[in-house]
């Protein structure tokens, strides 16, 4: 019986054991999760939306704007982790650095997801805008952004659900947030397996991505009223 | 702190294997050989069946189901199925630690590859393919002549994206532990080595940064120039009005 049952206790299925006994610091490595995966993408938007504008603006920032990104994105993830703090002069392990790397891969994706959108635009809507008095400035605040919000949500939901799994490797080298159910479950693992740590955080990473996705396809509906009048 | 960075780069004996310790060259041969391995096994499963499903557009829930093997986070299923494995495997061999580093790479790279062929031949002109059926081509001839090279843009941007991810995650599968570029940044960090640490960073960057380059050349020398558009105004002109007046030659003959 007690066989049973200590092989039963290190069974995958009873990660929600486990999350239960470490409640409070699951939670708080769930809460660090996600405002890691949230506030960069943030961050990221508000720097990519005048980037992609000027990329719009004017057509020959387009290309060398795009090489700069698709560089900046070719960084694996550890390494731009580890290459942050001398560039910024921060202490080699700094808690700063896993957002600072978020948002630098954030603006490389949403710059060129920003000027798709705009130039989503067909011209017959610009000029309509135009003639009914719109200047430039209002012109891109109420027409043109409003109508590249499908595209631009399109890039948030892909940044979102890669940033939740590039946290977990910052987990790795020591940061607070769900990778650190890996790290633990790897260090429990000796000389037996031991699943429950691995299968929660496995879990709770994939529940945090689809959440945050469902959260951004709200946002897309609540932004395009229109769209949904048109199909009914 | 970067001064010291590049004095641990430029130090020879950090390259070179010593009784201690694993030199740069040993580990990027490592990292190349475990990388190399996924994406060729990636690319010898996705390419026939991105192939085969674009063309006949049967199975296509199986590209669906890939791209959401994407949303698990990497760090989490390799670290599973190295618990899961590794302990099978005794003695003085790394099999229980490349094993699940290598399924977990090919999970990785598939779904960019497949999505990618799929999508390639599926956007494929439909007249040009009905052209191509129209010349008498069967459906293995067009598949293999017409809407292969006709994707071969998409397929190449799918391939290296899958093979930056690889060479990323090739990094991380130093953390349980395994050889390769991602040495030096995990054993930096344990050891308070940090400039060891950053420099182990700086050559995962740089040899993402160069495999893409590479693949970038290869991919201007292997799709058609008729297809990515490097080919000037003229010489299009030139051959199109030759064969407009060879149309109307056989048909004035007829």
């Amino acid at each position: 019986m007690t066989v049973l049952a200590s092989s039963s206790s290190s069974s995958p299925l009873q990660f929600w054991g486990y999350f239960m006994d470490h409640r409070s610091e699951d939670l708080g490595w769930l809460w660090d999760h996600t405002w890691l995966s949230v506030l960069p993408v943030v961050i990221g938007l508000l720097i990519a939306l005048p980037l992609g504008w000027l990329a719009r603006r004017y057509r020959w920032v387009y290309p060398p704007m795009m090489s700069i990104t698709g560089l900046l994105y070719t960084i694996p993830s550890i390494a731009l982790f580890v290459l942050i703090p001398p560039i910024f002069g921060l202490g080699a392990l700094d808690p700063k650095q896993v957002p600072i790397a978020l948002t630098i891969y954030s603006v490389a994706l949403l710059v060129r997801v920003v000027a798709d959108g705009l130039a989503s635009v067909s011209d017959e809507t610009i000029q309509a805008a135009t003639a009914i008095g719109y200047k430039p400035v209002g012109r891109l605040f109420r027409v043109e952004l409003p109508i590249a919000v499908p595209v631009i949500t399109a890039g948030l939901r892909v940044a979102l659900v890669a940033n939740v799994s590039i946290v977990a490797v910052a987990g790795t080298i020591g940061m607070s947030n769900l990778g650190q159910l890996f790290t633990q479950g790897f260090q429990q693992s000796t000389p037996d397996a031991y699943y429950p740590p691995i299968v929660l955080g496995i879990v709770l990473c994939v529940l945090l991505a689809l959440v945050l996705d469902l959260s951004v396809q709200a946002l897309n509906r609540l932004l395009t009223p229109w769209r949904r009048a048109v199909r009914t | 702190m970067i001064s010291s960075v590049i004095t641990w780069l430029n130090d020879p004996s950090h390259w070179r294997d010593t009784r201690l310790n694993t030199g740069i060259i040993t580990q990027l041969e490592a990292h190349l050989r475990f990388s190399g391995i996924a994406l060729l096994i990636a690319l010898l499963i996705a390419l026939p069946l991105g192939l085969f499903i674009g063309h006949t557009g049967r199975l296509s829930w199986l590209v669906a189901a890939a791209n959401a093997l994407r949303a698990l986070p990497t760090v989490g299923v390799l670290v599973l199925l190295t618990v899961m494995i590794a302990p099978n495997f005794h003695g003085r061999t790394d099999t229980g630690y490349v094993i699940p580093t290598e399924i977990v790479l090919v999970l990785l790279a598939i779904p960019p590859i497949l999505s990618n062929t799929y999508a390639g031949v599926q956007n494929v002109d439909p007249a040009v393919r009905d052209a191509a059926f129209g010349m008498g081509m069967t459906g293995s001839q067009v598949l293999l002549r017409v809407e292969f090279p006709c994707s071969l843009p998409l397929i190449f941007s799918g391939f290296r994206s899958a093979t930056l991810q690889v060479i990323a995650t090739a990094t991380i599968a130093s953390y349980i532990p395994l050889g390769g570029l991602g040495r030096f940044i995990y054993d930096g960090l344990a050891q308070q080595d940090f400039p060891q640490m950053i420099g182990g960073g700086v050559l995962v960057a740089a040899l993402a940064l160069s495999a893409d380059l590479l693949l970038a050349a290869v991919q201007r020398y292997a799709v058609s120039r008729g297809i990515s558009g490097r080919i000037s105004k003229k010489q299009v002109a030139a051959p199109d009005s030759r064969l407009a007046t060879v149309t109307q030659a056989e048909v004035a003959t007829v």
